[in-house]
């Protein structure tokens, strides 16, 4: 088998400078949305670039998007919706509380947290509030219906916000921390403290454990056709199978073997096709039939804690890629 | 690299004074910007632009440690402010009067991206020179604030005697003879003596003598000693009885264990000695340090542990002329000191 060849992309990166720690990043339409941690969230649209005060004093903690708006949570406990044009609007406030986790549904609807307060947010404003036993770390919608995973210690629970029922609860004991639904809707599954991976198959509750991470997972993404999820947390981006029976039994791929470790992944729309962003600022596309690599940016010459790519994002029809580091920079990818 | 954000515990029975003495380091005119962590908006302000309120959340990590918890809400606020780096320079943890420093502390050695970016710089625990002999007879967790403590901020003590000071400052001894004290009124103490202290830093793990010898200006007291035996701060030594006064107590089921080998250790023997005794004594021992001279080893091997939690590493180089000794300490509840002691001996290389 050949050796994989590395072919370079970075001269179809624009550079940007975002400021600030790039907590995450979203496409509205053309334009690309950054939430970033001095609170403002910066919007380009080709030349144009705009700055907006999300969260004026303060700082994004998360975000999350429908493609519309970015909505992001501060430490100021507000919600704040930025629609590409720049237009702010508040939805929601927990009166100081951090907001810990953020996520967007379908059809308008939109879920956080603030400790262990989980609020959903239906399409027409209507609001509903669930009590979790400990801080909800992790929200995840189902991918039909309106049905809310709940990352935290000790279980996931899944709630119907439309309903008085008392969630149901996929228990494993430890901090379950973010939390993902396959597409397919078939598995729920968690990144855990310990530095590896929990699903349940919701079929008949079998627990899966994926384990050998040397750091946390913080970022999951589905493959287009639903097969595969792509997770950081290792030297490689570690990819497990979902199709047929799930992982049970069967070994993750592990693409794109650098000496830092993956920070975000993001899978291409389209195409099996992973995006990995590193720790050291290196950004790579990879093939997963083949496994062939083309490097979108280079790793930051200096060894700098805060080159890690934060935030990486591609747009609808994935033509293009967006990605942030925690020391401000970014840049955009414009595939030829 | 940027240095890591030094971050200081500061616990302390409630009522003992902790809020005064975070809003004095705060208010100083030190140029410092801090980042504080609080769990309880108590009615006195705290003084600081960074203030962010915490749950308290404990976990167990499932590792099979069975005292390996860790602080969940302090892993996710550590992580939050990280992203304002740049806007602090130090970061102050100000737990509930009843909580155990230990998942706090532990928080620093069991979670990778808090000790990349973080370090735990001291536990800092305030105590009432009037209540706290009160306190460690009925609060456990006053005792073990003590007995986990860098430095202690013995405050209130214009409420008290001489003697009742005198009394109260012989029972922390008993507990935690390592720790230094500062005896204080409205929590009044310089506060380079409270912060960056480098109490977990294995470099700075210097000399493990006990702190009030070290007042008396007794440092090198020991010199003065045949030492073919181990021997602790609380053994029969009348070295140990007379000093400013302070009078020898013992704590029923706190206590510390200091032992001195005059010479080298095996690490084929200790290491494993050492690790078995963490892990079966672990949910006892609450602090351990150790400075030893390996066989054939011209570094120093110092650790320093939390609970089950050991980390250490060699050091600097013996220096010319400098004793190569092997001294470790333990401060713990109802630790068997005979069993312990046999155990280090039986490293002598």
């Amino acid at each position: 088998m050949a050796a994989p060849t590395i072919s370079s992309l970075t001269d179809h990166v624009a550079d940007l400078a975002a400021g600030a720690h790039v907590t995450a990043l979203a496409w509205l339409g053309g334009t690309t949305a950054f939430a970033l941690a001095d609170g403002a969230a910066l919007l380009v649209a080709g030349d144009d670039q705009k700055r907006v005060a999300a969260h004026p004093d303060g700082a994004a903690l998360v975000a999350t998007s429908d493609g519309r708006r970015l909505v992001t949570g501060g430490d100021d406990g507000r919600i704040v919706a930025v629609a590409g044009d720049g237009t702010v609007e508040e939805i929601g406030d927990e009166k100081g509380r951090w907001i810990d986790a953020i996520v967007a549904g379908r059809d308008g609807t939109l879920a956080w947290s603030a400790g262990k307060r989980v609020t959903a947010r239906d399409g027409k404003g209507r609001l509903r509030h669930f009590e979790a036993p400990s801080t909800a770390q992790g929200l995840a919608f189902a991918p039909k219906g309106y049905r809310l995973a709940i990352a935290h210690y000790n279980a996931v629970s899944l709630w119907f916000p439309n309903t008085d029922a008392e969630p149901e609860k996929l228990e494993w004991k430890g901090s379950h921390l973010g939390v993902t639904w396959s597409p397919d809707a078939r598995f729920v599954v968690t990144s855990m403290q310990e530095n590896a991976l929990h699903g349940w198959r919701l079929s008949d509750r079998r627990d899966m454990r994926m384990t050998g991470y040397p750091a946390k997972t913080r970022s999951f993404s589905w493959s287009h056709d639903g097969n595969w999820l792509a997770t950081s947390g290792a030297d490689a981006i570690i990819v497990w199978p979902f199709d047929k029976d799930g992982p049970m039994g069967r070994a993750p791929r592990e693409c794109g073997v650098r000496h830092a470790k993956v920070s975000r992944v993001a899978f291409h729309p389209g195409a099996l096709v992973v995006a990995a962003g590193y720790e050291d600022g290196c950004i790579l596309l990879i093939r997963l039939t083949d496994a062939t690599e083309l490097l979108v940016r280079r790793a930051s010459v200096e060894a700098q804690e805060d080159a890690a790519v934060t935030a990486l994002a591609w747009d609808a029809k994935g033509k293009r890629l967006a990605f942030g580091t925690a020391a401000g920079a970014a840049g955009i990818l414009t595939l030829p | 690299m940027a240095d890591k954000i030094p971050v200081t515990v500061l616990t302390g029975y409630l009522g003992a004074g902790k809020t005064t003495l975070l809003n004095r380091i705060l208010t100083e005119p030190h140029g410092q910007r801090f980042a504080v962590i609080v769990n309880e908006f108590g009615e006195v302000g705290i003084d600081n632009d960074l203030v962010v309120g915490a749950d308290e959340e404990v976990f167990e990590m499932n590792n099979g440690c069975i005292c390996c918890t860790v602080r969940g809400d302090l892993i996710r606020i550590l992580d939050g402010l990280m992203k304002r780096k740049g806007k602090f320079d130090a970061i102050i943890v100000e737990t509930t009067g009843l909580a155990d420093p230990a998942p706090v502390a532990q928080t620093f050695f069991m979670d990778q991206d808090v000790s990349d970016k973080t370090k735990l710089d001291a536990v800092v625990t305030v105590a009432d020179a009037k209540w706290l002999t009160d306190r460690l007879k009925d609060a456990p967790e006053a005792k073990n604030q003590i007995a986990f403590a860098d430095v202690i901020i013995l405050n209130k003590i214009d409420l008290v005697s001489p003697e009742e000071l005198a009394e109260v400052e012989g029972r922390i001894r008993a507990i935690n003879p390592y720790a230094m004290i500062h005896k204080t009124e409205r929590a009044s103490v310089d506060i380079s003596q409270v912060l960056g202290r480098n109490a977990f830093d294995l470099e700075r793990v210097l000399e493990l003598e006990p702190a009030f010898l070290e007042d008396d200006g007794h440092h090198h007291h020991h010199h003065d000693h045949d030492h073919d035996h181990a021997c602790g701060p609380d053994c029969d030594h009348d070295h140990h009885h007379h000093h400013g006064g302070l009078k020898h107590y013992h704590d029923e089921d706190m206590q510390s264990v200091a032992l001195t080998i005059d010479g080298e250790v095996d690490p084929d023997k200790f290491l494993p000695w050492v690790n078995d005794l963490v892990q079966r004594e672990g949910p006892n021992i609450l602090r351990s340090k150790g400075i030893l001279a390996f066989r054939d080893e011209p570094r120093r091997f110092v650790f320093q542990g939390v609970h089950m939690i050991l980390d250490g590493d060699l050091q600097r180089e013996w220096k010319p002329g400098e004793e190569r000794r092997s001294k470790i300490v333990f401060i713990g509840r109802n630790l068997d000191k005979e069993a312990i002691r046999e155990g280090f001996l039986a490293c002598t290389a």
